[in-house]
C-alpha cells in the first residue's frame, strides 16, 4: 500500500496475542507464525511488547548470510531466505539486533516477517496491524500517524557502536519520573 | 434423575473437550484453494460484536478474514475473534440427537428425541402442574431465538419460569439504569469514548475482557483525555491509566460516595442539570456528606489524595463518561454499586451528551438483545414488563392468544436451581448456558442437576452440564443460522449463516419449534425460517422500550447496523440516549437513588480472611464450551492460576508456581500459584472457565442482589495454604511465558 508506513508502540500493548494468533493465519505462511510477543516480567507488570520484523536499511541479517539468501525488495521490505538458498545455519538467527528471524527447523528454513507482502500488494493491511485491539501496531500513512498520536515515532536505533536505521517505526514512551507497579504503592498507608 | 451415565473421564474421551488446531484440509490444503465464499457477520463472543469475515469452503468455514470497514472494530479482533472459526468442523460436534441410558448416550433420530423430551416435560406438568417445569436460555442466542425462546416457554409450555444466563452478566448494570435513568440500555455509541476527557472504568478488565475497547481509550488519551482505573488488580489496560485506585472488594459505593463528596465539596455538581433534569439530589448529597476521604480511604484502601484527584478530574471535565462492568456489578448490592457510578454522573451533568455518561459494557455477544425479546423472567418482547397489563394485552394479541393465559413473572436463574434442589421445579429444557460451570457453588449446581425428573437440552458441543441430560439435541453454532443481535453499544446488527448445520444437527430455531409442535403448539408457531420469526419480533417490539419495528436485516447490512429505538422505516436509530436531558421515566427526569454501603453476603472473619474474586482470561469465553476446545486459545491459558500478591505468598511461605489450596465456606480447590504484585495482598484471584476440580465457582457463594438477582462472583471469603506438590511434579518456579499467562 503506496505511502502506508508500520509504526510500533510497546506503550500500548496489553499482551493480548491477537498478533500471534492472526500472523500464523497469512496466506503465504498459514500454521506459522512470525511475530514475537514478550512478557517483561509478569510479578512486576502486565506489560508486553510485540516485535515485528524492523525491515532495517541494512540488514543485519543479510549482511552476516554466507549463503546471500536474504533480500530486501525494492519496496523496503526484507523477505525470508530464499528456499533453494537458505542452509539453516542460524547465523541471522543470532546476529539480528532485534532477535527477529525464526529458524524454523524442520523446513531448515529462516522465516520472519514479511510485513505480509502479499496483503499490502493487493490493498490490504498486514494481518497483526489488522487485528491488534490496541493498535500497538499500527500501518498508516505518516500523515494518519501524526494526527493519531501524541508520541513521537523514531526509526533510528543504537546498539553499541552500530545505528541502524529501518523502515519500521517504533513509538518512544513519554518520560516518566519513576514507573510504580506495586498496588501497594497505590494504596492507602495510615499514617504510623 | 438427571446423573451423568458415565464417568466424568469416560464422557471426556467420548466427547471432549479436545483440542482443534488447523482448519478443515490442514493448513496447506486450505492455503491452496480458493474460498466458495466470504461471509461478512460477527464474532460469536462478548458483546463488542467485532464484525469479520468467514472464509467458506464446501460448506466449511476454513478461515476467517478482516472486515475493515465495520465501523465498531476496523479489523480489530482478539485472540478468540481471530480463532473462533476452528470451532466449525470439530471432532467434538454433536452430529445426531443423543438420548442417555444406562451405560451412556446413545444416538437418535429427531423424531425420537423430540417426542421424548416433548412428552417428559408435558407429564411433569400434568402430574406437578406448569410450572414444575423451566426453561433456561443464553444471550449468546441470537435475538430471533431469544425471542422464539420466550415464546415457546409461556404458550408452547405455559410455564412462567423461563430465564437466561444473562442473569449473571447485566441484570445489576440494567435493573440499575431502568431505576435511575427509566430503560435498560447503554446511552452512548462508543465512538463518544475518545471524545471524552476524562474515562472513569470500574471494575472491568477492559484488556483482556473487552480487548477491542482499548484502542478507544488509548486514542481518548491520545487526545489528552485521562484514564481512572478502579479495580483491585492492575489489569493490562491499567498500563497506561493515569490514576489507579486499588479499591478493596465490595467497597465500590464508599469510593463513588467519597468521590462524589469532594465533588460537591468543591461545588463541582452541575446545578442546573440537576434542577431541570433530576430529583432525588438532596438525599444523596445528605448520604454522601459522611464518605469523606479519611474515611472512604479506611474502608477501600485507596489514599485520600488519589479519591481528591479523581474527583477533580470527574468534577472539572466538561466530558467525562464511567464505563462499568461486572466487577462493581457481581456482588450482593450490585445494583447499589451502578447507581452509585450514575449518581456521579447525573451530578456533574455528563449525561445525554458526546463524550459523556454512564456507560455499560455487556458481557456477552447478545447480552443486550438477549434480554430485550423475552427470555428473562420478567419482560415481554421489546423490554416490556410482563406485569404491565397493557403489554400483556398487545404481547397476547400478537401472539393470539388471551392475555390471561400469559404466565406472570417466575423465577431468575440461580433461583430456578433453587427451586429443582427443594424438588419444586423437576423438568428443565436448557440451552446455551453451562450453570454447572457459570454458576456459583458448583457443588449446589450439581446437586440440583442430579435431582431433575427430566433435562433436555440443546447444545453443539456436550458441555459439562450435558452430562446430566436425559436428552440432548444437537443444535447450531452462531454461524449457522441467520439473525440479529444488539450489541453492547445498542447496535442492533446482522448475522450471516455461512453454513448449514453438519450432519443430522439442526438449526436451534427449527428445534424449538418442532417442539412446540410436539406440544400440540404448532399453530402459534408458524416459522419456516428465523426470517418469519424476526418478522414477528418486530411487531411484538412495537410500542415498546426496546422498539425494533423500523429494523429491517436488509438496513442492517445497508447501515452498519442501527441503534434502537427504530420506531419506523424512515428513522435514523438513535445512538445516543438522553439528549436534551430527556429521560425515560413517565416524569422525563432521572432519578438519584441513594446507594448505601452494605456488607457482602459472605463477609470475611478469623477463619476466612481474604478476599476472592473471580473473572476472566483474554484467551477463554464464559464457561470455555467453545473456547476450551479450541488449541491456540488454550495453549495461551492452559489452566486456572492463583493470583497472589508477594507479600501474601511470603506469609505462606508460597513461591510462583506452587500449588495453592484455596478454601471458603463451601469447598477447597488446589491450583498453581501465580505470584503477582498486580493485585491487592488481601485479595486473590482465580479465573473462572474451567470446570470440575479446578472450577472457581466451587468456591463462592449463592448469595444475590435482592434485585437483579445476580451472584456474588466478585467478593466470598477464603483462606490459602500451601499444597504438597503431587509426586512427579515439580515446580518450575517461574511462569512459562505463553502458557502461564
Amino acid at each position: 500500500m503506496h505511502g502506508f508506513e508500520f509504526y510500533v508502540d510497546p506503550s500500548r500493548c496489553i499482551g493480548c496475542q491477537s498478533c500471534v494468533n492472526a500472523c500464523g493465519e497469512c496466506g503465504t505462511h498459514r500454521g506459522v507464525s512470525m511475530i514475537h510477543l514478550d512478557y517483561f516480567d509478569r510479578e512486576w507488570t502486565t506489560a508486553a511488547t510485540p516485535m515485528v520484523c524492523m525491515h532495517c536499511d541494512d540488514p543485519t541479517c543479510a549482511q552476516v548470510c554466507p549463503a546471500d539468501a536474504i533480500k530486501k525488495g525494492e519496496d523496503g521490505v526484507v523477505r525470508s531466505a530464499l528456499k533453494p538458498r537458505c542452509i539453516a545455519c542460524s547465523n541471522c538467527v543470532l546476529a539480528c539486533p532485534f532477535g527477529v528471524p525464526k529458524m524454523q527447523v524442520e523446513m531448515e528454513l529462516m522465516m520472519k516477517c514479511d510485513m505480509c507482502y502479499d496483503r499490502t500488494s493487493v490493498g490490504l493491511r498486514p494481518m497483526c496491524a489488522t487485528v491488534c485491539p490496541s493498535q500497538a501496531l499500527m500501518y498508516v500513512t505518516p500523515a494518519e500517524a501524526a494526527r493519531l498520536r501524541r508520541d513521537t515515532p523514531s526509526n533510528t536505533f543504537h546498539f553499541g557502536n552500530q545505528t541502524v536505521e529501518t523502515k519500521v517505526f517504533m513509538y518512544l514512551p513519554q518520560g516518566e519520573e519513576a514507573l510504580e507497579v506495586d498496588v501497594i504503592h497505590d494504596m492507602w498507608r495510615p499514617e504510623q | 434423575m438427571a446423573i451423568p451415565p458415565l464417568p466424568v473421564e469416560e464422557l471426556i474421551r467420548l466427547y471432549g473437550p479436545s483440542l482443534k488446531y488447523s482448519p478443515p484440509g490442514g493448513w496447506t490444503q486450505s492455503s491452496a484453494h480458493s474460498d466458495d465464499k466470504l461471509v461478512k457477520t460477527h464474532c460469536c463472543f462478548c458483546g463488542q460484536q467485532c464484525g469479520l469475515q468467514l472464509r467458506v469452503r464446501s460448506n466449511e468455514v476454513i478461515g476467517f478474514e478482516p472486515w475493515d470497514e465495520f465501523p465498531f472494530n476496523h479489523g480489530m479482533l482478539c485472540p478468540k475473534g481471530v480463532k473462533r472459526y476452528l470451532q466449525g468442523s470439530h471432532p467434538d460436534r454433536l452430529l445426531d440427537p443423543l438420548i442417555r441410558t444406562a451405560g451412556g448416550f446413545r444416538k437418535a433420530g429427531w423424531d425420537e428425541a423430540l417426542r421424548t423430551t416433548a412428552d417428559r416435560l408435558r407429564d411433569i406438568q400434568l402430574k406437578h402442574g406448569p410450572d414444575s417445569v423451566a426453561v433456561l436460555g443464553g444471550a449468546s442466542l441470537i435475538s430471533e431465538k431469544s425471542y422464539l425462546l420466550g415464546k415457546f416457554a409461556r404458550v408452547a409450555l405455559g410455564t412462567r419460569h423461563i430465564d437466561y444466563n444473562g442473569r449473571l452478566c447485566m441484570v445489576s448494570a440494567g435493573t440499575a439504569y431502568k431505576l435511575a435513568l427509566g430503560v435498560d440500555r447503554n446511552p452512548n455509541p462508543w465512538s463518544d469514548i475518545p471524545e471524552a476527557q476524562v474515562v472513569l472504568v470500574a471494575g472491568s478488565n477492559v484488556a483482556e475482557c473487552f480487548p477491542i475497547t482499548t484502542d478507544y481509550l488509548w486514542r481518548m488519551r491520545d487526545n489528552g483525555g485521562k484514564l481512572i482505573i478502579v479495580d483491585p488488580r492492575r489489569t493490562p489496560i491499567s498500563r497506561n491509566a493515569d490514576l489507579y485506585l486499588p479499591v478493596k472488594p465490595g467497597m465500590d459505593v464508599a469510593l463513588f460516595a467519597g468521590i462524589l463528596h469532594v465533588v460537591l465539596r468543591e461545588g463541582l455538581e452541575d446545578r442546573e442539570f440537576i434542577t431541570h433534569h433530576t430529583t432525588g439530589f438532596d438525599e444523596v448529597a445528605e448520604y454522601v456528606k459522611q464518605w469523606d476521604p479519611r474515611r472512604t480511604a479506611e474502608a477501600t484502601g485507596v489514599p485520600p489524595e488519589s479519591i481528591e484527584k479523581a474527583a477533580m478530574w470527574f468534577g472539572t471535565a466538561e466530558r467525562a463518561m464511567a464505563l462499568h462492568a461486572r466487577g462493581i456489578e457481581h456482588h450482593s448490592h450490585g445494583v447499589e454499586n451502578v447507581l452509585s457510578l450514575v449518581n456521579l454522573c447525573l451530578a456533574t451533568g455528563n449525561i445525554g451528551r458526546k463524550g459523556a455518561g454512564p456507560n455499560m459494557i455487556t458481557g456477552q455477544g447478545n447480552g443486550q438483545g438477549g434480554r430485550e425479546h423475552g427470555q428473562k423472567c420478567d419482560q415481554l418482547p421489546g423490554q416490556r414488563h410482563i406485569e404491565d397489563p397493557a403489554a400483556r394485552e398487545y404481547i397476547a394479541k400478537v401472539w393470539g392468544v388471551t392475555p390471561e393465559s400469559l404466565p406472570h413473572a417466575g423465577l431468575t436463574a440461580m433461583e430456578i436451581f433453587e427451586a429443582i434442589h427443594r424438588g419444586e421445579i423437576k423438568g428443565l429444557l436448557s440451552i446455551c448456558f453451562n450453570p454447572l460451570v457459570s454458576l456459583p457453588d458448583a457443588g449446589y449446581i450439581r446437586e440440583a442437576l442430579n435431582k431433575l425428573e427430566f433435562f433436555g437440552i440443546i447444545d453443539f458441543f456436550l458441555s459439562e452440564t450435558a452430562h446430566h441430560a436425559d436428552v440432548v439435541l444437537a443444535g447450531s453454532l452462531q454461524e449457522e443460522e441467520e439473525g440479529i443481535v444488539c450489541s453492547g453499544e445498542g447496535r442492533v446488527i446482522k448475522i450471516n449463516k455461512a453454513v448449514d448445520p453438519p450432519g443430522n444437527a439442526r438449526g436451534d430455531s427449527r428445534i424449538i419449534v418442532d417442539l412446540a409442535h410436539h406440544l400440540g403448539k404448532g399453530e402459534y408457531f408458524q416459522f419456516p425460517s428465523t426470517r418469519e420469526i424476526f418478522a414477528e419480533l418486530r411487531v411484538a417490539s412495537k410500542g415498546g422500550t426496546a422498539d425494533y419495528s423500523g429494523i429491517t436485516w436488509e438496513r442492517l447490512e445497508k447501515e452498519m447496523g442501527l441503534f434502537w429505538p427504530v420506531p419506523s422505516e424512515d428513522h435514523p436509530g438513535t445512538p445516543r440516549l438522553f439528549e436534551g436531558g430527556h429521560f425515560k421515566h413517565p416524569d422525563g427526569k432521572a432519578h438519584f437513588l441513594v446507594a448505601e454501603v452494605k456488607p457482602g453476603g459472605d463477609p470475611l472473619d478469623g477463619e476466612y480472611p481474604l478476599h476472592l474474586t473471580t473473572g476472566r482470561v483474554v484467551s477463554q469465553f464464559l464457561s470455555g464450551t467453545q473456547t476450551r476446545r479450541i488449541g491456540p486459545l488454550v495453549d495461551q491459558y492452559p489452566e486456572p492460576k492463583v493470583e497472589i500478591h508477594p507479600q501474601l505468598a511470603a506469609k505462606h511461605g508460597i513461591v510462583n508456581g506452587d500449588l495453592v489450596t484455596v478454601t471458603s465456606r463451601r469447598s477447597s480447590v488446589t491450583l498453581p500459584a501465580m505470584v503477582v504484585r498486580t493485585i491487592r495482598p488481601d485479595t486473590v484471584f482465580i479465573p473462572y472457565h474451567w470446570p470440575g476440580r479446578r472450577s472457581a465457582n466451587n468456591l463462592t457463594h449463592r448469595t444475590l442482589d435482592p434485585r437483579s438477582k445476580i451472584p456474588e462472583y466478585k467478593n466470598s471469603a477464603c483462606r490459602i495454604a500451601k499444597a504438597e506438590m503431587p509426586a512427579g511434579m515439580k515446580s518450575n518456579g517461574e511462569l512459562n511465558v505463553l502458557g502461564g499467562r
